[in-house]
C-alpha cells in the first residue's frame, strides 16, 4: 500500500540544456561582449610592423650562426666548474628550502595550526612568492655580493615559497577519517603529525621536491646572469665575450641536464605513489 | 556504577542542525548496546560526543566516574586511550602498514621518539600479532593498509580498538560499507571479543536484524530524541514505525531473517 508509481499523463519533455555559468542572461551575454570588444581593441592596439620582422629575420640567422659549431672545449674548465657550482646551488637550495618549508607547511595548514600560526605562516609564503627570482637575486646580490651564496639564498627562497605553499594545500586536503582516528587513540599532537599526516603527504612531498630540483637547476642558470653565480655566470660571461660557441654548448649541456632531470624525477615520482 | 553515563547531552552544529535533544543513557559494565535509528538521527553525533570528536553544547559524558566534557586537552588525551573506536570507513591510515595501524592504538602510552623510529614495547608488539591472529590476519602484518580488501580492514580497525585495551568500545556502523556476509562475520567477532574480554560497547548499526542478533540492548534515535530503549525482541512493527518512520515493517525484517541464521528472531 504504500508503494506507488508516477501516473502523470503530462508530455514527456525532451529538451534540456546544461545551466549557464552565470545565471543573468543581461549580465551573461554584457560580460561576453565586453570582453570580445576588449579582446579586438588589444589586438588592433597590438601594430605589428612586418617590415621589421622581415628585417630582424637575416640578424637571427647570423646569430644562430655563430652558435654553430658548439664549442665545449675552448672554455672547458669554466663550463664544467660553472655547472658544478649550479648543481650544488641547486641541491643546497632545494634540502634547505624543503627543510624551512616543512615547519611553514605545517603552520600554515588551516586543519592543523591555530589562527595566528597560520596568518604568520601564510604570508611568509606569500612574501616568498610576492617577487620573481630574478628580483630576489639581484637584492641578494647587493647585498651578499656576486657568487654563488646569494644564489643559494635565492633559490632557497623561492623553494619555500613554492614547496611550502604547495604543501600546506595537501595537508589541508587530507583525509578526515584517518586523522580522526589517530587522535581517538590518544595521540598527542607530533604523533599525530607523524602516522596521520605524514604518511598521507609523503608521496606528494617527495614528488615536489624533486619537481623543485629540477626547477632550481633551471633558475640557477637564469639568476646566474645577474651574478649569482653558477651556470648562468659562465653563460653570460660567454654572451659579453662573444664566444657564442661556448655559450651554445652551455645552453645544449642545460638542455641536457634538464631533460635527463625531468626523466628521473618522473620515476621517482612514479615510485613513491 | 555504569561505565557510560549520558546526561542531558544535547549538540547544536554551528549549521543550526539539532543533532542530539537531551539524550540521557546509561550502559552498564559488560553491556553491548545498539544504537539504531535512520539516517540523521543523531547515532554518529552521540558516539563523537563521547570520545569528544565533536563537542557536545551541553549535557554530560561521564565514564565511570570521570566528566569527559570537562576535561582539559591533556587528560582528555589520556581519558581517549581507554575508549577504543570503530569507523564504518574503517578509517585506517592508508598508506601505513596493517602492523602499524594496529600499533598506533598505542600511540597514547607511548612517547614520541618511540613511536616517531616504530620502536614501540615488546609487550606491545606480541599483543598486536596475537591481536592480528585473533582477528584473522595472521601473517598479514607488513601489507599496506590500502592493499586490503574492506572486511579486512574493519578487522585491522578492530584490532587497532582493542589494542588500546579499552574499557569502552565505541563503534559507528562497522559494517555498513560491507557485503552481508562480511558484516555478520565482522558483527560476530565484535559481539564475541566483547564478550571474551567483558568490554562495554555503543555500536552504532543500520541494519535492524543484525542489532537483534547480536546486542543485549536496543536504543532508538530519532530526530535527536531517544524513543526506543529496551531488548531486541521488543522491536515490534510498531516500535520501528516509531524510530524509522511508516514502512511495511514484516516484509522487510522478514526479508533480512531470510538471508540470515536467526529462526527465534523470525517476525
Ligand atoms: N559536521 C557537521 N556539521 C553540521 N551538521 C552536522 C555535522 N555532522 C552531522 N550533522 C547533522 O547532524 C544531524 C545528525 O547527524 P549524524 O551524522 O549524527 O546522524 P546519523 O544518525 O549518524 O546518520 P547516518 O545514519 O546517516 O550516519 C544531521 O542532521 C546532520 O546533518
Ligand atoms: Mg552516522
Amino acid at each position: 500500500m504504500t508503494v506507488t508509481t508516477q501516473t502523470s499523463h503530462a508530455p514527456a519533455r525532451n529538451y534540456w540544456r546544461r545551466p549557464p555559468i552565470i545565471a543573468n542572461p543581461r549580465l551573461r551575454w554584457a560580460l561576453g561582449l565586453g570582453l570580445g570588444i576588449y579582446l579586438a581593441a588589444a589586438i588592433g592596439t597590438l601594430d605589428i610592423n612586418w617590415i621589421r620582422v622581415a628585417e630582424g629575420w637575416p640578424r637571427a640567422e647570423r646569430f644562430f650562426s655563430g652558435f654553430m659549431p658548439p664549442d665545449f672545449f675552448a672554455r672547458g674548465d669554466a663550463i664544467l666548474s660553472g655547472l658544478l657550482e649550479s648543481l650544488w646551488m641547486t641541491v643546497a637550495a632545494t634540502a634547505l628550502g624543503v627543510l624551512i618549508s616543512v615547519p611553514v607547511a605545517i603552520g600554515g595548514a588551516r586543519n592543523v595550526a591555530p589562527m595566528p600560526i597560520y596568518l604568520f605562516c601564510r604570508s611568509l609564503m606569500a612574501l616568498s612568492r610576492t617577487f620573481h627570482e630574478v628580483l630576489i637575486a639581484i637584492f641578494f646580490v647587493k647585498l651578499f655580493g656576486f657568487g654563488p651564496f646569494a644564489g643559494v639564498a635565492t633559490l632557497t627562497m623561492a623553494t619555500v615559497g613554492f614547496y611550502a605553499k604547495l604543501l600546506a594545500e595537501d595537508i589541508e586536503a587530507i583525509n578526515v577519517s584517518q586523522s580522526e582516528a589517530i587522535r581517538a587513540t590518544g595521540a598527542s599532537w607530533l604523533q599525530w603529525l607523524d602516522y596521520a599526516i605524514r604518511p598521507q603527504v609523503r608521496p606528494r612531498a617527495i614528488g615536489l621536491a624533486v619537481y623543485r630540483l629540477d626547477i632550481n637547476f633551471r633558475e640557477s642558470a637564469i639568476i646566474g646572469i645577474v651574478g649569482a653565480g653558477g651556470i648562468g655566470a659562465t653563460l653570460n660571461t660567454a654572451f659579453d665575450r662573444y664566444e657564442f660557441d661556448t655559450a651554445a654548448a652551455i645552453l645544449l649541456i642545460i638542455i641536457g641536464i634538464v631533460m635527463a632531470a625531468e626523466y628521473t624525477s618522473g620515476i621517482i615520482r612514479k615510485a613513491v605513489q | 556504577m555504569p561505565t557510560l553515563t549520558l546526561s542531558h547531552l544535547t549538540k547544536r552544529y554551528p549549521t543550526g542542525d539539532l543533532a542530539l535533544d537531551d539524550v540521557s543513557l546509561e550502559v552498564p559494565e559488560g553491556q553491548v548496546m545498539a544504537l539504531i535509528g535512520p539516517s540523521g538521527a543523531g547515532k554518529s553525533t552521540l558516539i563523537r560526543c563521547v570520545n569528544r570528536l565533536v563537542e557536545p553544547t551541553s549535557g554530560s559524558v561521564l565514564v565511570g566516574d570521570r566528566n569527559v566534557t570537562e576535561m582539559g586537552s591533556g587528560k582528555l588525551r589520556r581519558m581517549r586511550r581507554r575508549m577504543g573506536m570503530i569507523f564504518q570507513e574503517y578509517a585506517l591510515v592508508e598508506r601505513l602498514t596493517v602492523m602499524e595501524n594496529v600499533l598506533s592504538g598505542r600511540l597514547g602510552y607511548v612517547g614520541f621518539w618511540a613511536s616517531w623510529f616504530r620502536r614501540f614495547p615488546r609487550e606491545d608488539i606480541s599483543t598486536a600479532f596475537t591481536l592480528l591472529e585473533r582477528v584473522g590476519l595472521a601473517g598479514m602484518e607488513d601489507k599496506r593498509a590500502d592493499a586490503l580488501s574492506g572486511g579486512q580492514r574493519q578487522r585491522v580497525g578492530i584490532a587497532r580498538a582493542l589494542i588500546q585495551n579499552p574499557d569502552l568500545l565505541l563503534v559507528d556502523e562497522p559494517t555498513a560499507s560491507l557485503d552481508p556476509k562480511t558484516s555478520r562475520q565482522i558483527m560476530r567477532l565484535i559481539a564475541e571479543l566483547c564478550t571474551e574480554r567483558g568490554l562495554t560497547a555503543v555500536v552504532n548499526i543500520h541494519d535492524v536484524p543484525l542489532a537483534r542478533l547480536f546486542a543485549e540492548r536496543v536504543v532508538g534515535l530519532q530526530a535527536g530524541g531517544v524513543v526506543y530503549d529496551g531488548p531486541p525482541n521488543g522491536l515490534t512493527p510498531d516500535a520501528l514505525t516509531q524510530i524509522y518512520g511508516e514502512e511495511d515493517w514484516n516484509a522487510t525484517t522478514g526479508k533480512g531473517d531470510a538471508e540470515g541464521s536467526a529462526p527465534e528472531d523470525g517476525p
